[in-house]
């Protein structure tokens, strides 16, 4: 059965507790967001979530969308979730209040948005995209643009897409086709097929605005010849209501494994008016600003899916009576014992745990930096949160949508025969949280972004950003204490990261290969020892909180218990991974191409 | 039109209650809290009254702990215009209504409306005791309330169907499930909840004494539900009723 209760006391404490002291500095801008304010928007995010979007998971993903002549309409109830949605301001509540946002700091908003994709990642894509393309345009475009879109995007009136894989290209943008002719009063015709448009049409709006990439008639060939195109479905009038349809189409709804109650949607583009949004040819950076901030709210995804699997995989492991405990019945007075007994359940149960408030951890830390990057009135600080927000941002894409997608398999797998049947609401959890590993740049591309792109920008500068506060936190802490056990892995495990990427960079420099054959192991290996760093800030700041004898000190020792079965349990994989590494790419790379 | 909104912070209505281990009463340590649902309801029935430009100001009063505030900022969140919270722990119905009858002599509202009872220990007292000590007309158990002029008519769910009153205002509400479907406060009011007027009072201030004039003997679990049994016929049903002797 899929339930879900926002896991309000952990978010308290990566908000309020784990990060005190980020390394980015004060942020006076933030000072109105006290923990009172921001208890009483994650409370009433949670109960939203859980009463609002929880209840139309399911029967979205049985329903699915629909296309009925050339109209999408999304499942039952979507559309009365979304009015209350955009109503209570949910839609807004990270854009800027320029354009008619709460300005909602990231740390706050990551944990809101983990909330939506706990329960209803479907649902949850809409606004996302919507604000995706906000902030794409919000850079980009010019004034007049700016004026007549943002403000209806922010509420959430209207919504927005990306529109960048066509049929031939999805990773490699440099192939495609869409045309844009340049017109004399300054606008554009847009001409051309995309698919896979997440959110392309839809019944939630009463206009779509898509930013489409395109090719200018004299653009040079491959990827530095793609500009990026405002595209409305229905021309504004002159009052701003939508007025004239735009040929701009939905020609087929996809398909999918999962996420049946997002649309995703073919679309035509037939002379459809259009208006460029940054420079000629730039349109891969500016589509870029809309990625990275995508990438990380896709890394929430997974987190959010883990979450709720976990919840439910709990619920479950509680409820099913099978079997006796190994040491002897438990429940007595039952006809068998709850499945909880059962270490192996256990293992489940911890390993989902331990991902969720790991990776919880970690995604406060970087939203964070993206915070400090923005409001920091340091110079100094707003650079290095900066350089974190870029190494991280692989990591936190892949990582994430990694282990949701092992938490949802595993709450299949507590379930039984149970959970592959769809009643049981835990099937849907594996098939969305499938995707969230490959849209926004599959996980092998980020892997690659990070050894290709990441480790070696500014001479290693943006590594320094992360290595840094761990080597000075292993430093700090080392000796005889409660700690020992901790620290000690931490700081082996964080060698093993150090010494990869030496063998990386150097083997990388004589063959690209070399570090494409290692990318998956090191980001994996890379996200280990960022979780590890988290849980031992974590023991530390619980088991001070026990010793002085902190109210709900049964949370804190709950902590130090999920943090000390993943360095006992989960941060060994470290090993497993360096090995990989070391191995290099021979094997991999050896089988010539007709013995496969 | 003022309108006065007394709210109570009890345990959250999904939760399971544990009985405390001495029998002293229900445990509270930890126990996640929220604004009692029919107050809720009767917050919500506030805010429709203004939107309609019936009233002009919500004011939500609050007694109980220091903690009562964040039950007080989701009614401000919600839409209330302000709030008072008097401090004071254990306060029985009738000091409640008592400090409640004090307030109003201040803030002389042109209605009050409350839940009809609050679901942790449901009174079901505090409405008709306000009521009385202010002289004023009751409408109990509300499923719809129009105001019109100087008088409010309350349509109220009693057993035997629907009853609708008509009292002169100034009159006490309390509020039935079915009256409304309380709002999502909106992220906005939330952070302009932050910066609305909040009174901290205690009932000393109202000169009441909220000393305890009931004594609870014990806390318990209500019994264990015993296994029933299939019977076979309708014959076998009347023996078996026959030998519990509960029909002759």
């Amino acid at each position: 059965m899929q339930v879900y209760e926002a896991p309000l006391r952990d978010m308290r404490f990566v908000l309020d507790e784990l990060w005190v002291d980020d390394g980015f500095g004060e942020l006076p801008a933030l000072a109105e967001f006290d923990t009172d304010l921001t208890n009483a928007i994650l409370e009433e995010a949670g109960r939203f979530s859980r009463e609002v979007l929880l209840p139309l998971n399911r029967s979205g993903d049985e329903e699915g969308c629909h296309l009925e002549n050339g109209v999408v309409r999304t499942p039952a109830g979507f559309k009365e979730a979304y009015k209350q949605f955009t109503e209570s301001g949910w839609a807004s509540l990270a854009a800027g209040p320029e354009w008619g946002g709460q300005g909602l700091p990231e740390r706050v908003n990551k944990l809101v948005e983990e909330m939506t994709c706990s329960t209803n990642l479907s649902f949850g894509l809409y606004p996302g995209l919507t604000h995706g393309g906000a902030i794409a345009l919000e850079a980009h475009g010019t004034d007049e643009l700016k004026q007549a879109y943002l403000p209806k995007m922010t509420s959430g009136q209207w919504s927005g897409t990306m529109c960048l894989t066509e049929a031939h290209c999805g990773t490699d943008l440099g192939m495609l086709r869409t045309k844009a002719e340049p017109q004399e009063d300054g606008s554009y015709k847009v001409s051309g097929a995309k698919i896979f448009i997440s959110a392309g049409d839809h019944d939630l709006t009463e206009n779509v605005i898509h930013l489409v990439l395109a090719r200018l008639p004299d653009a040079p060939a491959g990827v530095k010849g793609i500009s990026m195109f405002l595209v409305p479905k229905y021309l504004p009038k002159e009052d701003g209501t939508p007025g004239q349809s735009n040929g701009v189409w939905c020609t087929a709804l996809e398909h999918k494994m999962g996420l049946k109650a997002s649309a995703t949607c073919q679309m035509q583009f037939e002379d459809s008016t259009a208006w460029l949004v940054g420079e000629p040819n730039k349109g891969m950076a500016a589509m870029f600003t809309m990625m990275n901030a995508e990438r990380l709210s896709v890394g929430i995804q997974g987190l959010g899916i883990g979450e709720a699997a976990y919840q439910s995989a709990v619920w479950y492991a509680k409820d099913r009576l099978q079997g006796r405990a190994l040491s002897g019945a438990k429940y007595p007075d039952k006809p068998a014992d709850p499945i909880i007994v059962h270490p192996d359940v256990r293992r489940m149960l911890m390993t989902m745990r331990a991902n969720n408030e790991g990776c919880r951890a970690l995604g406060a830390w970087v939203a964070r930096a993206l915070d400090a990057e923005k409001l920091s009135p340091e110079p100094e600080a707003r650079k290095r949160a900066e350089d974190f927000v870029a190494l991280m941002t692989p990591i936190v894409k892949a990582l994430f949508t990694d282990l949701g997608h092992e938490n949802a398999q595993l709450a299949v797998q507590v379930y039984g025969g149970h959970g592959y049947i769809r009643e049981s609401g835990v099937e849907q959890y594996a098939r969305d949280a499938r995707i969230a590993m490959i849209y926004e740049g599959t996980n092998g591309i980020q892997a690659l972004d990070l050894v290709g792109r990441k480790l070696g920008a500014h001479n290693g500068r943006l590594l320094r950003s992360f290595f840094h506060p761990v080597s000075d936190f292993i430093a700090a802490n080392k000796g005889d204490g409660p700690m020992k056990p901790m620290i000690d892995g931490l700081e082996k495990a964080f060698g093993a990261l150090q010494l990869s990427t030496a063998t990386i960079a150097q083997r990388g420099l004589a063959d690209p290969e070399e570090a494409g054959a290692a990318a998956t192991e090191y980001l994996r290996l890379f996200g280990l020892v960022a979780m590890g760093y988290c849980f031992a800030r974590s023991t530390m700041i619980a088991g001070m909180r026990v010793a002085f004898g902190a109210e709900d000190k049964d949370f804190y020792k709950a902590k130090i218990t999920t943090a000390t079965y993943f360095f006992e349990r989960l941060l060994p994989q470290v090993s497993a991974h360096f090995l990989s590494i070391k191995a290099g790419k021979k094997s991999m790379m050896a089988l010539a191409e007709d013995a496969f | 039109m003022k309108i006065l909104v007394p709210v109570k912070r009890v345990i959250d209505y999904n939760l399971k209650p544990r009985i405390k281990a001495d029998g002293s009463g229900v445990d509270l340590a930890n126990v996640k809290m929220s604004m009692n649902p029919f107050d809720e309801i009767a917050v919500e029935e506030a805010i429709r009254l203004k939107e309609k430009g019936v009233a002009t100001e919500i004011i939500a009063v609050s007694i109980g702990p220091a903690k009562a505030q964040e039950t007080l900022r989701t009614a401000l969140a919600m839409g209330a215009d302000r709030a008072i919270l008097v401090e004071a722990e254990d306060v029985e119905p009738l000091a409640v209504a008592k400090i409640l009858k004090a307030i109003v002599d201040e803030e002389q509202p042109g209605l009050v409306v409350m839940g009809k009872q609050a679901i942790d220990d449901d009174s079901n007292q505090t409405g008709q005791m306000l009521a009385a000590l202010w002289g004023r007309g009751q409408g109990t158990f509300a499923s719809n309330v129009a105001v019109d002029g100087d008088h409010v008519s309350v349509t109220r769910e009693v057993d035997g169907g629907l009853e609708t009153v008509k009292l002169p205002l100034p009159a006490v509400v309390t509020t039935d499930l079915r009256l409304n479907e309380p709002r999502y406060a909106s992220l906005p009011n939330i952070m302009k909840a932050k910066s609305k007027p909040l009174a901290t009072k205690t009932p000393a201030d109202y000169g009441v004494d909220v000393a305890q004039r009931i004594t609870t003997l014990k806390v318990a679990e209500p019994p264990v539900r015993q296994k029933g049994e299939m019977v076979a016929s309708v014959d076998d049903l009347v023996a078996k009723l026959k030998a519990k002797g509960v029909v002759a």
